[in-house]
């Protein structure tokens, strides 16, 4: 039997199976559960190596399957979906790691880890799906299946998050949908494919064309937190912290980015899109929102708010990559979708680690936590530098190859914009480096939790570490084969035509 | 097997099962869920025959149109049947852990009685058969609204029972004025013999307003409500999931078959109408502080969206409106039991309290959730697929309009659905030890809540049986 066909569906499955076991696990089975998760979460891993070594020999991995007359459900690897397919499920094994000791002892946890699970299903089909209709399927899944997760903890504060965040999404999706049939009925194809479709199919529809992509683009938006939908991402941080690291790393707003990659680069073609004048006007959201995004962060108290907008800036350097028409900057907007992703969790394993073992929730609470929890602010550190964009962290990688390819496309405003940025980021992280390392501590914690000898428990302190030297990696390794850099340079090559 | 009239069996097992049920009212329970069993193989033969041998026709007694009664057998019949036999088997298995053995007595006759109208209807080859069929169902389903007793349930069943006569009334002259103008009755003659007159423009609007009357299209929608809400919980369920549907089939196959589709004001219409239904049956659920109350308006909304297909016209659309007619059925069946699980357990529908109950009820609440899913028409789901073909009709037509109308109307759903499901997830804790539900009543709603998100994955196959006997004219798969 070909086993090339089923593949991409086996790694929907074996997250989507888990799931649904899980909702029917009585709550007080712990040992079930955690093997059941531990042992998706490495299979879906196993899977995704299969597929990478497999891209690489030349195999065709996909899976068809008949959804409606003359449109099919396609779950599909290619260059771009195998970059987000390895970051998604990388992170989601650290994720359940941190979430089963994040959650250790409190209610509902049979219903938060099968959401869990389903949600990491449906980002890895947004990541596989091979044609718009498929990513509609997954990317709407995907909006059901958070919603739960946002509002676990019951509180009013977490309905009101919930809500904030359905109305953004559900109203997203529908732009999507609306951009979706339109094209369908334009065009007849929804098949992504290198450099686009839309060239061939459509090229007389110009008007309409531009008026779909804003709609897709809107759509996708809502979910990628761009200025003005981003609003229910700040909100959306009082769930627990694993939520937030699945919301801003892992699954949501990185569904989003690589939305928009696929929308066009995939759908339009860049080159297509660049001559509808349609990326200079995303450029410009992208750099408005990584403007706005590092301001609003610098007034924050809150540190999972300040970390919010943070992420709202950080994402638009995917956006801002992507719509820069040239090769060196498309290369750095997709190494930032997954070195972004990784810094990320990092600082928002740290922050729960932080609000879990001594309560502390406020960044004026967190002076000389460093003494407190070392090694959980060790790794805060690295990612807050990775963030600022110091050498040789993975987001100077990033940084560096967003600025040469704005040289290279002729853009030089962009320059400013990532130099504006990196110092508003120095001016958010600085402080909280400073007061968590060189200030003297309280004599007592908002809420402290002894865990003996060690800091914190084992498995909330082992994935901020991990996922710290990951940061560092990316950096250093980033010229070695099958790094994300790497991958993003076949992918451009790709897209770009010759 | 060939030879086996599986469709006259569709209507002859349900009327039998009545009488058993009837005659032996200490074993209804299990005659009706024994008759449920074989209605369902009934329609699964006739699937198996139309899907094998094309459009099957019979006639009763030997004796075939004009003198005789025909049954006609096409796609769009098999559907309506297997949907209902689906839906039917839920209900029934719902219902036989739901009443009481003072109650089952009253309902599983009436139950069957009513199943048997429903099949004979969506068989029915002449509009007077039809007719008789319509006036069945109408009593069956009034007499079911009264079962619940108490003032309320008695003035929704009153009110139902004048709307259900009047609609019947209207719809039975114009099937006079027909037969006055062309001899015959049969629904293949007549779209043979038709020709555009007075006469028939009258018939027309006669019959279609008595159907429009009876599928309760805004703003004739102001006796459901109450008649839904007020029935016990099968009974809603198979009211709001079937019984309304019954009309709509009859005014589509008189719109496509055997009124000469020139009347282009007429389709804008009844969209028009359609649109309104959908928004104003939205706002109004999403008013509402019973939740029975709300699925019911709900409905409305949903009925509204059928009737979008009308100014469209195209294959698509049809397509659309039937997967729509298809998924609705199961997804509303699924929520009305949902809410009648809640309201056993807690002994009150009120949403804002609604809290202290679905944290007890996690697989009725997943229910309501993945039914209203299917309802909001978001993916994966037949809701969905549903709206995908509306919103692709509307898009090739160039009715821009309706798009705006599809979308809204999505959003009022999910409103309207979220609103409920915000209060699964709370701190609250349970204050009173309430009276359990039947496991079989809260799977009941489950399994007919999957099978309506199960719409969304397989939707070629029910397309495909569509266009047997090609319903909707024109040429296979637009």
């Amino acid at each position: 039997m070909n086993w090339d066909g089923w593949l991409p569906l086996l790694i929907v499955l074996s997250s989507l199976s888990v799931g649904l076991v899980i909702f029917f696990l009585p709550e007080e089975r712990v040992a079930t559960r955690t093997t059941l998760n531990l042992t998706g979460a490495v299979l879906k891993l196993v899977l995704v190596g299969v597929i990478i070594w497999g891209v690489v020999h030349r195999h065709h991995y996909e899976t068809r399957l008949p959804l409606l007359p003359g449109l099919d459900l396609v779950l599909r690897a290619d260059a771009e979906s195998v970059l987000f397919v390895t970051l998604s499920s990388g992170l989601w094994l650290v994720t359940t790691v941190y979430a089963i000791g994040y959650l250790e002892g409190s209610p509902h946890r049979s219903r938060f880890f099968g959401f869990f699970s389903l949600c990491v299903a449906a980002t890895v089909g947004v990541a596989l799906a091979g044609n718009l209709i498929t990513f509609l399927l997954f990317y709407e899944l995907l909006t059901l299946a958070t919603y739960p997760l946002i509002v676990h903890r019951g509180t009013d504060a977490a309905h009101q998050a919930g809500r904030a965040y359905l109305t953004y999404t559900i109203a997203g999706g529908a732009l999507l949908l609306v951009g979706t049939v339109w094209l369908y009925g334009i065009a007849g194809s929804l098949e992504f494919s290198y450099r686009g479709f839309v060239a061939e199919l459509a090229d007389g529809h110009r008007a309409a064309l531009i008026a779909i992509f804003a709609l897709l683009i809107a759509g996708l938006a809502v979910k990628a937190a761009l200025v003005p939908f981003h609003s229910w991402l700040p909100q959306a941080m009082v769930a627990p912290a694993p939520v937030s690291a699945l919301l801003h790393a892992v699954a949501v707003v990185k569904a989003g980015a690589f939305g928009i990659v696929r929308v066009v680069y995939d759908v339009y073609g860049i080159e297509f899109a660049a001559g509808l004048g349609v990326t200079l006007p995303l450029a410009t959201v992208a750099a408005v929102t990584i403007i706005y995004g590092s301001m609003r962060a610098l007034f924050q108290d809150d540190l999972k708010r300040r970390l919010a907008f943070s992420t709202v800036s950080q994402v638009s350097y995917i956006v801002l990559g992507i719509a820069l028409t040239g090769p060196i900057a498309t290369i750095g907007g997709l190494v930032h979708l997954v070195h972004q992703g990784v810094m990320k969790i990092t600082l928002f394993f740290c922050a729960g680690n932080l609000a879990e073992t001594l309560g502390i929730h406020k960044v004026s609470e967190m002076n000389g936590v460093g003494r407190r929890m070392p090694w959980t602010m060790a790794a805060f550190t690295i990612g807050a530098f990775g963030m600022i964009g110091a050498p040789p962290l993975a987001g100077f990688i990033s940084k560096w190859y967003l600025g040469l390819g704005a040289l290279d496309a002729g853009q030089g405003w962009v320059i400013f914009i990532l130099a504006g940025s990196s110092l508003l980021n120095a001016g958010y992280f600085l402080p909280i480096l400073y007061a968590a390392w060189f200030k003297a501590p309280p004599d007592t914690w908002p809420a402290e939790r002894s865990f003996g000898r060690r800091e914190t428990a084992w498995a909330l302190l082992a994935p901020p570490v991990v996922t710290a030297l990951l940061t560092l990696a990316l950096g250093l390794l980033a010229s070695a084969p099958f790094s994300p850099l790497q991958w993003a340079r076949s992918i451009t090559t790709l897209e770009y035509a010759p | 097997m060939a030879a086996i009239p599986w469709g006259v069996m569709a209507i002859l097992l349900p009327l039998a099962g009545a009488m058993a049920c009837f005659l032996s009212p200490r074993r209804a329970s299990p005659l009706g869920l024994i008759t449920a069993l074989g209605v369902v193989a009934c329609a699964a033969g006739l699937g198996w025959q139309v899907a094998e041998q094309g459009a099957q026709r019979y006639a009763i007694g030997g004796w075939g149109a004009p003198l005789g009664i025909d049954l006609y057998a096409d796609g769009l019949s098999l559907l309506m049947l297997m949907v209902t036999a689906v839906v039917g088997l839920g209900i029934s298995v719902y219902s036989s852990g739901y009443f009481n053995r003072e109650k089952a007595v009253n309902f599983w006759p009436l139950w069957m009685f009513l199943w048997s109208a429903l099949n004979a209807l969506f068989l029915s080859a002449d509009i007077f058969n039809l007719y008789v069929t319509l006036e069945l169902l109408g009593l069956a389903a009034v007499a079911l609204v009264a079962l619940a007793g108490g003032a309320d349930a008695l003035t929704g069943a009153m009110r139902y029972l004048l709307v259900s006569l009047l609609g019947s009334l209207a719809y039975l002259l114009g099937v006079a004025l027909l037969y006055h103008s062309f001899g015959c009755l049969d629904i293949a003659l007549l779209a043979e013999r038709m020709e555009p007159s007075p006469a028939v423009m009258a018939a027309m609007g006669l019959m279609s307003a008595g159907l429009l009357l009876k599928t309760a299209l805004f703003p004739l929608h102001f006796w459901l409500p109450p008649a839904h809400a007020s029935a016990p919980a099968p009974v809603s369920a198979l009211l709001s999931a079937l019984v309304v549907k019954a009309s709509f089939y009859i005014l589509l196959r008189l719109w496509l078959d055997v009124f000469p589709v020139t009347a282009a004001g007429l389709g804008q219409l009844l969209g028009l109408l359609g649109a309104a239904a959908v928004l104003w049956g939205g706002l109004q659920a999403l008013r509402q502080t019973r939740l029975k109350m709300l699925i019911a308006y709900s409905t409305v909304a949903q009925l509204g969206y059928l009737f979008l297909a009308f100014p469209l016209g195209s294959n698509v659309a049809w397509q659309g409106a039937l997967y729509l007619l298809l998924s609705h059925a199961l997804a509303k069946a699924a929520m009305f039991m949902a809410a009648g699980n809640i309201l056993c357990f807690g002994g009150h529908d009120r949403i804002a309290d609604l809290d202290r109950v679905a944290q007890r009820l996690p697989l009725s609440l997943a229910a309501f959730g993945l039914a209203g899913v299917s309802i909001m028409g978001l993916p994966p789901s037949g809701g969905f697929i549903a709206k995908w073909l509306l919103l692709e009709a509307a898009m090739r037509s160039g009715q821009w309009w309706w798009v705006i109308i599809l979308i809204l109307g999505g959003l009022l759903a999910a409103a309207y659905v979220f609103k409920v499901i915000g209060y699964a997830f709370t701190q609250a804790v349970m204050t009173h030890e309430a009276r359990a539900v039947p496991a079989t009543m809260e799977w009941a709603a489950l399994v007919l809540a999957l099978v309506a998100i199960l719409l969304g994955l397989v939707a070629p196959w029910p397309l495909a049986l569509m266009e047997i006997g090609l319903p909707f004219g024109g040429e296979a798969a637009g």
